[in-house]
């Protein structure tokens, strides 16, 4: 069987989806980074790499997330895209007419606007991450709870407590002084959430036309509480995908089909057991001291980033360059 | 004398031929880097935007090289442009640099004050000096612009990745040793077969255009060079703010403005009828423009902070759901990630192909 592998290599989580040639996925795992990307990505590829026992063939690779020319280096790519894209592009598979995508990762959230299966207009978070998972991390953890048990926290709720949402650390010192007046944990957690949400809309969504059908996917999609309290404030259902924790991954392994052409690049999960080593150096061809990073694996550079100018620019790059494609 | 000036994009190799020609001892600042910017930023007030920053750096690195003069640009209106001059001219003070400030206020201010200034820089010349000076200035303003536009429309139709960006250098270089109006035009000519060489392809995939703060866009390490990213991503960038439709819009009469750009201040007109500072109108007038002559989508860029171009980037959501046109707003400042930068460019890139295909029945 042909299959195409995806692999989102977030700021927190990494997650890998290996789907067959009518998108459905076969296999997929959701790992944390923790910091080592070049660890994740080889984790990750060994939890599906028991597809090839399975007498599937991989037939195409794409990297999206932060990591993902690194992610593009170790294990070779077809295609190598931003995670708008990505996350955009499997939700347009997954939820038949979305309109709007809210996707909220561990330090970054987006929201895509589509109309009829073409996105038209999207936006990042740019000033501030309150409301993405690692402060929900940080907050479930002062408070006591699992961060798997939050969202059902807040949902036991009927009377949420106003948290300042504004800033993550405001939001944070305005908690510590409600639990210490005696708000009750649930009605924290729930006002938490609502003002994540306010924040978001009023941020992220700032002037964007958010119509139904909306997806609502990434790590913060498993809170039931986040999602709560974005059906209350637009005042209609949101579907969070049942791959929601997957779908950057997913849109990552369509885009490899759709790039495919021939050979792939995928260098085959051997890659799980190479020994990669990553070196950062400070240029000091100019002013600039552009930080400059290195792959390298059995004595060769797989790829080279992070020059401004052309010095570094590695031989061999990690995707093929051609005129005018976007890498 | 030693006479320095703020870079802004490739100014100062006109800037150069006039002050030299002038008489002047010169002292170029060293390009804009990451320490241009981090001397600016520690010095200059949190609030301030983006280019007083950058200009402040320029000032205390050509300090460091010797120069004794500099010479800013004033301005009149609601952008706080026009009071950089001052406020830096303190901070230098503060600093206890000896730069002594030369600052060139718009002839609309009167044209008494300033030819009082520009005697200043002259050291007593006479008008026939001044005249060659400026011949050749402009002559090397004008030809810069036209390297920059052939890189503009050439960059997504190389062969080999950059092959353009090396050619646009070596043409720059080419103008700057110029020393005459002829030489310039010799200059010129090589630079364009320079740049010819390293087209492999006739068309572009898709035609971007870009708006809004002038020292954002025309300089090119203050906005993390969008326009070389842009060209590598297969897209040919339009732009009508130059270096020398400035003069033209700014120092000479009306009619000299650029076509483009008077135009777009009269599209402006049914959605921002006043004028907002800086380039504000010539944004949203812009956007019309560019939706109006079939490019793909419009970037406006600005500095973080930017009042004219805020005010632009709401009106401009309006433009562009009338127009169909996708906008996307960057700003930039000494916080800007290049992560963001590219992840933002890249889709919308694939935002506007995928809406291409679309249209194509794809």
């Amino acid at each position: 069987m042909r299959v195409y592998l995806g692999i989102d290599v977030g700021s927190v989580s990494t997650d890998v989806a290996v789907i067959d040639d009518d998108n459905r996925l076969v296999a997929g795992a959701y790992l944390m980074t923790r910091g080592q990307p070049i660890g994740a990505v080889q984790e990750a590829l060994q939890a599906v790499s028991d597809c090839s026992q399975r007498g599937m063939v991989v037939c195409g690779a794409g990297a999206t997330g932060s990591g993902r020319y690194l992610a593009a280096a170790i294990m070779g790519a077809d295609a190598v895209k931003n995670e708008i894209t990505a996350h955009a592009v499997a939700a347009i598979d997954r939820v038949p007419g979305v309109s709007t995508v809210i996707e909220i990762g561990g330090q970054d959230s987006k929201i895509i606007i589509i109309r009829d299966g073409v996105v038209v207009d999207f936006a990042m978070n740019s000033v501030c991450a309150a409301g993405t998972g690692s402060f929900l991390d940080r907050q479930a953890a002062r408070l006591g709870i699992p961060i798997e048990e939050f969202g059902r926290v807040a949902l036991c709720s009927s009377r949420p407590t106003r948290i300042a949402g504004r800033c993550a650390v405001f939001a944070e010192s305005d908690m510590v002084h409600k639990q210490q007046v005696g708000h009750a944990v649930e009605d924290i957690v729930w006002g938490l959430c609502q003002a994540l949400v306010r924040n978001y809309l009023s941020n992220v969504g700032k002037g964007k036309d958010i119509r139904p059908p909306v997806a609502f996917q990434g790590g913060v999609a498993a809170n039931a509480g986040m999602k709560r309290g974005f059906e209350e404030a637009l005042g209609y259902e949101v579907v969070v995908p049942e791959e929601h924790k997957l779908m950057g991954a997913i849109g990552a392994a369509i885009l490899a089909r759709e790039a495919c052409c021939g050979k792939t690049a995928f260098r085959g999960f051997g890659v799980t057991h190479e020994r990669f080593v990553s070196r950062g150096f400070e240029c000091d061809g100019c002013a600039n001291s552009c930080e400059v990073t290195e792959i390298h694996s059995g004595g060769s550079t797989l790829a080279r980033w992070g020059g401004r100018c052309g010095r570094w620019a590695c031989a061999k790059p990690a995707v093929p360059w051609r005129a005018g494609s976007v890498v | 004398m030693r006479l320095t000036f703020p870079r802004m994009g490739n100014s100062h190799i006109p800037f150069k031929a006039l002050f030299a020609s002038l008489g002047a001892e010169v002292v170029v600042p060293p390009p804009s880097t990451r320490r241009t910017a981090a001397l600016g930023s520690r010095h200059a007030p949190e609030f301030a935007c983006f280019p007083l920053k950058m200009t402040l750096g320029n000032f205390i690195e050509a300090a460091e090289l010797g120069a004794d003069t500099a010479v800013m640009a004033g301005g009149v209106g609601p952008c706080r442009f026009g009071y950089y001059a001052q406020v830096q001219k303190v901070i230098l003070q503060d600093l206890g640099r000896d730069l002594d400030l030369v600052v060139l206020e718009p002839p609309k201010l009167g044209w008494i004050h300033l030819a009082h200034q520009v005697s200043r820089l002259t050291g007593g010349r006479g008008a026939g000096a001044l005249l060659r000076a400026v011949r050749l200035a402009w002559a090397k303003c004008n030809a810069v612009d036209e390297i920059e536009r052939l890189a503009r429309t050439s960059r997504p139709r190389q062969g080999e990745r950059g092959a353009v960006t090396r050619a646009e250098n070596a043409a720059l270089d080419l103008l700057d040793r110029a020393e005459s109006a002829r030489q310039v035009q010799e200059a010129l000519e090589a630079g364009r077969s320079l740049i010819a060489r390293t087209v492999a392809r006739r068309t572009a995939e898709m035609r971007v255009g870009i708006v809004g703060e002038i020292f954002m866009v025309l300089d090119g390490f203050s906005n993390m060079d969008l326009e070389r990213r842009l060209g590598e991503m297969g897209v040919e960038v339009h732009r009508f703010l130059t270096m020398s439709g400035w003069v033209r819009a700014n120092l000479l009469p009306k009619r000299y403005t650029p076509a483009e750009e008077r135009e777009a201040v009269g599209l402006a007109r049914p959605y921002l009828d006043h004028f907002v500072g800086g380039h504000g109108l010539e944004s949203v007038g812009g956007a019309r423009l560019y939706a109006r002559e079939g490019l793909d989508g419009v970037i406006q860029v600005m500095p973080f902070t930017c009042m004219p171009e805020i005010v632009a980037e709401s009106v401009l959501r309006t433009v562009s759901g009338d127009t169909g046109v996708p906008i996307l707003t960057l700003s930039f400042d000494e916080h800007t990630a290049e992560a963001g930068l590219q992840t933002r460019l890249e889709a919308f890139v694939d935002l506007l192909r995928r809406r291409r295909r679309g249209a194509a029945g794809g």
